[in-house]
């Protein structure tokens, strides 16, 4: 290993110390074409899974075209779509329970993942352990994990009802967490977070021991009490990495559809039809094209704008 | 790490702060785990016992879910088994002691084998084109490099509903509907802006003087990244290959609105198992099991990369 640095920085000296022109000639394919050889095959990709895909939405969402009638007339209707679907309550009804859905999910993570980081951080023996069993539900499917939660939540048959009633004393019978309409808002929340607080706490993890240890040594020597370095130290030091964990939240829990088209699938009645799942109905059960194309040209503008504002304002507190 | 902090005992939490931290975390870390205890043990019941009033904490272990998840059987009268020569293997005695034989064997092996070639197949292509994009977005200046890299991340902010709903009618055009290479190029599409995000971080991170001083020794620029650069970065590649293979082993938007049955991978699946009337509880658990133990395995060994994978290379350790 010594050797090998060694011969390293031999080469570095080298390297240092060759005219940039001689550099230069030595190069077979000019650097120019080889960056466009390699870079154009991923843009290509995306261009035909992604891109044109998108135009053919945008162009399809100006029509009645349905999918499974496509030998039908497809008539130009302008903006009929945009319109009916802005001025539909049913659509702003889906808004408003994935926007409930997006902030007390992320709330409860932010809150829990960053209770946790703060405990996880005090190092105690075995805490990567106990760490590394915290972060697994982020990583597995949420369709598979969301279907077995289903037998988890049954009333009579699953644990789940059994636990609450041990600590509450409510019989375990007399409620239904998927299919209570109460209920039902909050089960999504508490699967989304029993998945997603780890990745909240991991990035807050990064944050609290990205804080040099120097700046509580000065703050104890200026006996500022905890609460004080708390709220003048950690919380500020660690709010870019809050807000990246929110925004990437916010993101995915916008677009969620997998794990509640398991657990709920939008039921009961509508009380968790997340946007998602609003727009696979009119698109895959209703077979409206043109209309649900409409609806996904709205819900991207809506992640795509939000996302903007958000990273300026992240950016902003970066510099501070 | 803990070396460091052991230094500063300012910093150093006081013992009686120490052990409150263990036990909250552990708490946490158990009612995480439960859920996932509770889908292996449901595995080994039978389907009695999973659908048991009150639920059963202690229950005979069986390997009927096994058995149900591999196989298709049909209900047959005890005469009729009775008839039958005598069962040559374990798994027929357990079908045929509940009155059914063996039909034939069950979906769930060419279902696995479609999440494996997808998932390998669109990891294969996404890391080899992620790791080509990201050397040139790392080393060359490029026009607009900022507003490519962004665009290429966008492209994973729209619902997966929304890119299905174009892809299933451009798919149905081109006949790629329910195929294998349909289902890994739109893997690959999905899985590439995460790979030119991570490696372009790897990349970033391999001194530039190496590729230099090769050049300067007469390596064309693609010798030296052939044999300079893509064996420092190997690690990351690795680490980049895991979230690749992770996402496209989960995916279940696209899975089951673009295949129905040749190309179907696992999570749309898996849902699907039903015994005599509803859920064969304890199937549905052996396929969870089966289905979930490989991530398991990738997290613990991706431990030290988890944080830059989850945040596009945003966050780094």
């Amino acid at each position: 290993m010594t050797a090998r640095n060694h011969a390293e920085t031999f080469v570095e000296r080298v390297a240092a110390r060759t005219p940039e022109r001689l550099v230069k000639r030595v190069r077979g394919l000019s650097d120019r074409s080889i960056a466009w050889l390699f870079i154009t095959p991923s843009i290509v990709l995306l261009l035909a899974i992604n891109i044109f895909p998108l135009i053919w939405a945008i162009r399809l969402s100006f029509t009645n075209f349905k999918s499974n009638l496509a030998s039908l007339p497809v008539r130009f209707v302008g903006l009929d779509n945009y319109i009916s679907i802005l001025t539909d309550d049913d659509v702003w009804h889906g808004m408003q329970v994935t926007a409930r859905f997006v902030v007390c999910s992320i709330a409860l993570q932010i809150f829990i993942g960053f209770g946790l980081a703060l405990l996880i951080n005090r190092q105690f023996r075995t805490h990567s352990f106990w760490t590394t069993i915290i972060l697994l539900p982020m990583m597995l499917s949420p369709a598979v994990v969301g279907n077995f939660w289903t037998l988890l939540f049954q009333p009579q048959i699953g644990p789940f009802n059994y636990v609450i009633s041990f600590f509450t004393g409510i019989a375990p019978r007399s409620f239904s967490m998927i299919g209570n309409v109460d209920l039902a808002p909050w089960t999504i929340v508490l699967v989304d977070t029993w998945m997603w607080t780890p990745y909240v706490m991991l990035i807050c993890l990064a944050g609290l021991r990205s804080i040099p240890d120097y700046i509580y040594e000065a703050a104890e020597v200026d006996r500022a009490s905890p609460w004080r370095q708390f709220w003048s130290i950690t919380l500020p030091m660690v709010l870019p990495f809050l807000m990246l964990a929110v925004l990437f939240r916010a993101i995915e829990a916008f677009k969620m559809f997998d794990l509640v088209n398991l657990l709920t699938s939008g039921g009961p009645g509508s009380t968790t039809e997340l946007a998602s799942i609003t727009l696979k109905r009119e698109a895959f059960e209703k077979w409206r094209t043109g209309y649900s194309s409409a609806f996904a040209i709205i819900l991207f503008v809506t992640v795509f704008g939000a996302a903007n504002i958000y990273v300026k304002a992240l950016n902003k507190v970066k510099q501070r | 790490m803990s070396a460091l902090t052991a230094a500063h005992s300012v910093v150093e939490a006081s013992p009686r702060a120490k052990a409150f931290a263990a036990a909250a975390v552990i708490l946490y870390a158990v009612i995480t785990i439960v859920p996932l205890l509770w889908i292996g043990a449901t595995a080994f019941k039978s389907p009695s016992d999973s659908i048991a009033y009150p639920p059963k904490l202690l229950f005979e272990p069986s390997l009927e879910g096994y058995v149900n998840l591999f196989t298709v059987r049909s209900r047959q009268t005890p005469e009729f088994i009775a008839s039958l020569p005598p069962a040559d293997s374990w798994y027929e005695k357990l079908v045929r002691s509940h009155n059914m034989v063996i039909a034939g064997p069950s979906k769930v092996v060419p279902r696995f084998m479609n999440s494996l070639i997808i998932g390998f197949g669109s990891t294969f292509l996404a890391v080899l084109l992620g790791t080509l994009a990201a050397y040139a977005f790392s080393r060359f200046r490029i026009p607009l490099a900022d507003d490519l890299l962004f665009f290429i991340l966008s492209t994973r902010m729209m619902p997966p509903i929304a890119v299905a709903i174009p892809i299933y009618l451009m798919y149905r055009e081109l006949n790629l509907t329910d195929t294998h290479i349909g289902m890994i190029l739109l893997y690959t599409a999905v899985n590439v802006s995460l790979a030119v995000w991570l490696l372009k971080g790897f990349i970033d991170e391999i001194p530039r003087e190496y590729e230099e001083a090769a050049l300067v020794d007469g390596y064309t620029r693609l010798q030296a990244f052939r044999k300079v650069v893509l064996p420092q970065a190997v690690t990351g590649i690795a680490a980049t290959a895991i979230f690749c293979l992770i996402f496209s082993w989960n995916e279940y938007a696209f899975a089951l609105l673009l295949t129905s049955g040749d190309a179907q991978t696992m999570p749309p699946f898996i849902p699907f198992i039903i015994g005599e009337g509803g859920q064969d509880w304890p199937a549905v658990a052996a396929a969870t099991t089966l289905f979930l133990v490989p991530i398991v395995f990738f997290t613990v060994v991706l431990r030290r990369h988890l944080l830059r994978g989850i945040t596009f290379g945003a966050v780094r350790k």
